[in-house]
């Protein structure tokens, strides 16, 4: 396991760079899973004017979650690593009790999140770990146990495995067996890469969100933008409960936007309502949402409707409300999400739709999944398993039309 | 633009303009130059600074190391047996020996009650309470403690009372676990012992990082007292991952804790020859880097100066772990859900009873002392006795914790999901009344109300 990450890691590194040095002609790296050119659906997401990313400073500034002071001050162009390193680098600055730990992180991490940091704050508050995942939530469990906010990272989601056991026995339970004595672990922030990216193949791809979605106790956050990674990344460690923080890494370098450069926080286990419509409301988080955005534009063109569009945000526990009263105005509901449909995200959201009274009577069609196939992610196929804009376009048209 | 490997190795100052990012990384690696000397003597391997090279072909075998020495302080007949060690003051000394003793009447009376259906689980420390009450009469109030489940002693000896052993075991509305764990899943914060878990050896990894957060806490604030852990865990748990995970994560991080293992021979019905084949769990601390001792489990003193030792040298320079094996014999069953004697014979049990036994071995130190005799003896028994039955018969009749306890502290504050089940659990209560007795519970169905 241990070698497998670190050659991989040395190919995202590289191949993050490429953009930097601009020498194209000579690369010879060429993805292994892409959609061609004559596509009309499948166009590679253009990150620059997506509107699901704030391109101007006045428009990261409108957000209304923001307080006053953030939104009066300054933004800066930042994509999601250099986010979330401004987050770590808030919270370090802000609280001594905050720590930074796991596999490589001093010299700034494979992903390049704790970048500086260690420089900053000190080797004793941003530290690596010997390689051991039940180590590492291990130890941050204890620390947090005894007063410290534990940022503890796991290199990759696809290695949250081995840390099972003291995400779910410990770290979930622990305030809730410690009864009257009152203590906790809310301290305790997992952060992990997560989802494809292209060649990740089986272990570099993977979201295992909704199997820690079974699991009370335990808060999971996936945000989708630079500024609500910063945001949400605040909160989770601000929290009094034990978070699940998930990056898509496939964003870390790909999402540019203007973020607001003060402190700010994001409400945990709320939705937003990123784009309003009335005949189809669409749920999703983390990356898939720009998929959603590129087929809710073609199918709003195409089929002449309006659809709503709502970001999860946290995805357990989820904002269940939110996504009730946008299906009972739209009457029709999708769930758009990259790990696997079975038992996946889509089906607890499907299942509360149909369980609601006033919702199930609202509905005039099948609530619809759309998600990775219930199969295990293969480097060459990967274009074929995670939702794309064709299969959330279709879907749309199935859903509308039926 | 992607440079062979072999290129990239060969001119690093061409990969760092490259990657302007990696800078510190590879300053740090030149800066720590390994390279070998001419004609050196010593391996510079990074992994191995220290070791020596040799012509000689030669496998590490474990037979060619003597089994790690088994400290004692005190002879099985109750004298003092190491010339250099100084036993604590009497009032000590019968302080650790009626805490020894209120554990095992209240394991003998436990075992009963539960064989008797009274309640519904429980594991008693026969044997071991020695290490236990030893290990933390050595240990400072402020210390925090992580204990596996057969630690009741350490509890007592740090003031656990029998009104809160009886609370838990009966879970009771004044069980400070609200009525949530299985019996002997105790837990203190005015004591600073972190609630026992199921799990095995989940507590051990927490420990370090608990012990990181002391370190870092006096760190910053020097008027904090130094402080350690402490972490209690069977010789079975040792063979989890987390053990391995946990002294791994102390050594290189430097985390002031003390572990102690409990290594009584048996992890339920598995004997240690199938556990490991190593000599025992200390052989493994100096791997890790880690100062070690095994000491004797059924001598006190032996326990509880190593302990003492112990302490101070996690707290020494930065802090550092250091691990405690202490040898006895499990003489209960494992727990009232198994009968040892399916798997080794009454006996060996028998034999480790009389032949040596912690309880025994400090009473005979003590009645040298011409301090404790048999009146005193039968007056303690009866006594401690009475205490416990006492508080028995009160926590079996307390009411039940609140139904609604059921729902609270899953997160700092109730999810709107389970505030809807709630009302869903009270809503079925309502329409089915005679399927549920909720008259134990304190305040009945009423507490399911928003």
């Amino acid at each position: 396991m241990g070698i497998a990450r670190r050659i991989f890691s040395r190919t995202v590194v590289s191949a993050t760079t490429r953009k930097v040095v601009q020498v194209p002609k000579q690369s010879r790296q060429r993805p292994y899973s892409t959609h061609p050119p004559t596509a009309r659906l499948n166009i590679p997401t253009d990150f620059s004017t997506t509107p699901l990313l704030a391109h101007s400073s006045q428009s990261a500034l409108q957000n209304i979650e923001l307080d006053a002071e953030v939104r009066n001050g300054t933004t800066k162009r930042m994509n999601l690593f250099q986010s979330i390193n401004d987050a770590l680098s808030l919270a370090l600055a802000a609280d001594e009790s905050v720590i930074l730990f796991g596999e490589d992180v001093a010299f700034g991490g494979v992903f390049r999140c704790s970048m500086g940091l260690a420089e900053n704050y000190g080797s004793e508050r941003v530290f690596n770990t010997p390689l051991s995942e039940q180590g590492i939530v291990g130890f941050g469990i204890g620390a947090a146990a005894e007063g410290m906010k534990a940022v503890a990272e796991i290199q990759f989601a696809d290695y949250v495995y081995p840390a099972f056991d003291q995400l779910v026995n410990e770290a979930a339970k622990f305030r809730y067996r410690d009864g009257k004595e009152g203590r906790h672990v809310g301290g305790l922030t997992v952060r992990m890469p997560c989802g494809g990216v292209g060649h990740g193949a089986l272990y570099h791809s993977q979201s295992p969100e909704s199997l820690f979605s079974h699991v009370p106790g335990l808060r999971v956050i996936m945000p989708r933008s630079p500024i609500q990674a910063k945001g949400l990344l605040l909160s989770a460690i601000a929290s009094n409960d034990p978070c699940i923080f998930m990056e898509p890494k496939a964003l870390y370098r790909a999402a540019v936007e203007q973020v607001p450069t003060g402190s700010y926080t994001l409400p945990l286990s709320k939705a937003e309502v990123l784009k309003e419509g009335t005949d189809l409301t669409i749920v999703s988080y983390g990356h898939p949402l720009y998929t959603c955005s590129a087929a809710i534009e073609k199918a709003e063109k195409d089929l002449g409707i309006s659809i709503e569009l709502i970001d999860l945000r946290t995805v357990y526990p989820w904002d269940k409300e939110c996504v009730l009263s946008s299906v009972r105005k739209t009457g029709r509901c999708m769930v758009v999400h990259e790990s696997m449909i079975n038992a996946g995200i889509g089906a607890e959201v499907a299942a509360s739709i149909q369980e609601d009274k006033d919702t199930f009577l609202r509905l005039e069609a099948p609530v619809m999944r759309v998600a990775g196939w219930s199969v295990h992610m293969a480097l060459m196929f990967e274009r074929f398993n995670i939702p794309d804009v064709a299969r959330v376009y279709d879907t749309i048209k199935r859903t509308v039309e039926y | 633009m992607r440079a062979p490997l072999q290129r990239l190795a060969r001119n690093p100052h061409h990969l760092r303009a490259r990657y302007p990012f990696l800078r510190p990384l590879f300053l740090q690696r030149w800066n720590s130059s390994l390279s070998q000397k001419p004609g050196a003597a010593g391996v510079r391997f990074p992994g191995a600074v220290d070791s020596k090279f040799t012509s000689a072909l030669q496998f590490e075998h474990p037979s060619t190391y003597p089994a790690i020495p088994t400290y004692r302080a005190m002879s099985p007949e109750g004298d003092i047996i190491d010339p250099s060690f100084t036993p604590a003051s009497d009032e000590l000394a019968l302080r650790m020996y009626e805490n020894m003793l209120s554990v095992s009447i209240m394991d003998v009376i436990m075992f009963d009650a539960q064989r008797q259906g009274r309640l519904s689980f429980y594991m008693t420390g026969q044997g071991e309470e020695g290490t236990c009450v030893g290990s933390a009469s050595a240990l400072e109030m402020e210390d925090v403690v992580f204990c596996q489940y057969r630690e009741a002693g350490v509890f007592k000896q740090r003031g656990y009372t029998f009104d809160d052993f009886m609370s838990q075991l009966f879970a009771n509305k004044r069980d400070h676990g609200k009525g949530r764990n299985m019996p002997v899943h105790y837990g203190s914060k005015a004591l600073n012992i972190h609630t026992i878990s199921s799990p095995l050896a989940t507590q051990i990894p927490q420990a370090s990082g608990a012990a990181y957060a002391l370190k870092m806490q006096r760190l910053t604030n020097p008027n904090i007292p130094p402080r350690i852990v402490a972490c209690y865990f069977g010789e079975g748990a040792a063979s989890e991952g987390d053990f391995h995970a946990a002294l791994n994560i102390a050594a290189t991080r430097s985390c002031p804790v003390v572990f102690i293992c409990r290594n009584n021979g048996y992890a339920i019905s598995t004997p240690t020859l199938e556990q490991y084949r190593g000599d025992g769990i200390a052989s493994r601390g100096t791997g890790y880097g880690i100062d070690t001792i095994r000491v004797d489990g059924n001598d006190i003193w032996a326990v509880r100066e190593a302990t003492k030792r112990a302490r101070e040298l996690a707290l020494k320079d930065a802090g550092r772990p250091v691990l405690i094996e202490a040898m006895s014999y499990r003489i209960s069953h494992h727990s009232t859900s198994d009968d040892s004697f399916a798997y080794r014979a009454r006996v060996e049990v028998e034999d480790w009873k009389r032949r040596d036994n912690p309880i025994t071995r400090l009473r005979k130190y003590l009645e040298k002392k011409g301090v404790w005799d048999e009146e005193k003896e039968n007056e303690a028994r009866g006594r401690i006795r009475k205490e416990i039955l006492k508080a028995f018969a009160q926590a079996e009749q307390e009411k039940k914790p609140p139904i609604r306890s059921m729902f609270e502290d899953v997160y700092e504050e109730m999810t709107p999901e389970t505030r809807a089940q709630m009302k869903n659990l009270k809503d079925v209560i309502d329409r089915y009344p005679e399927e549920y007795d909720v008259s134990e519970f304190e305040g009945g169905k009423d507490s399911l109300s928003q």
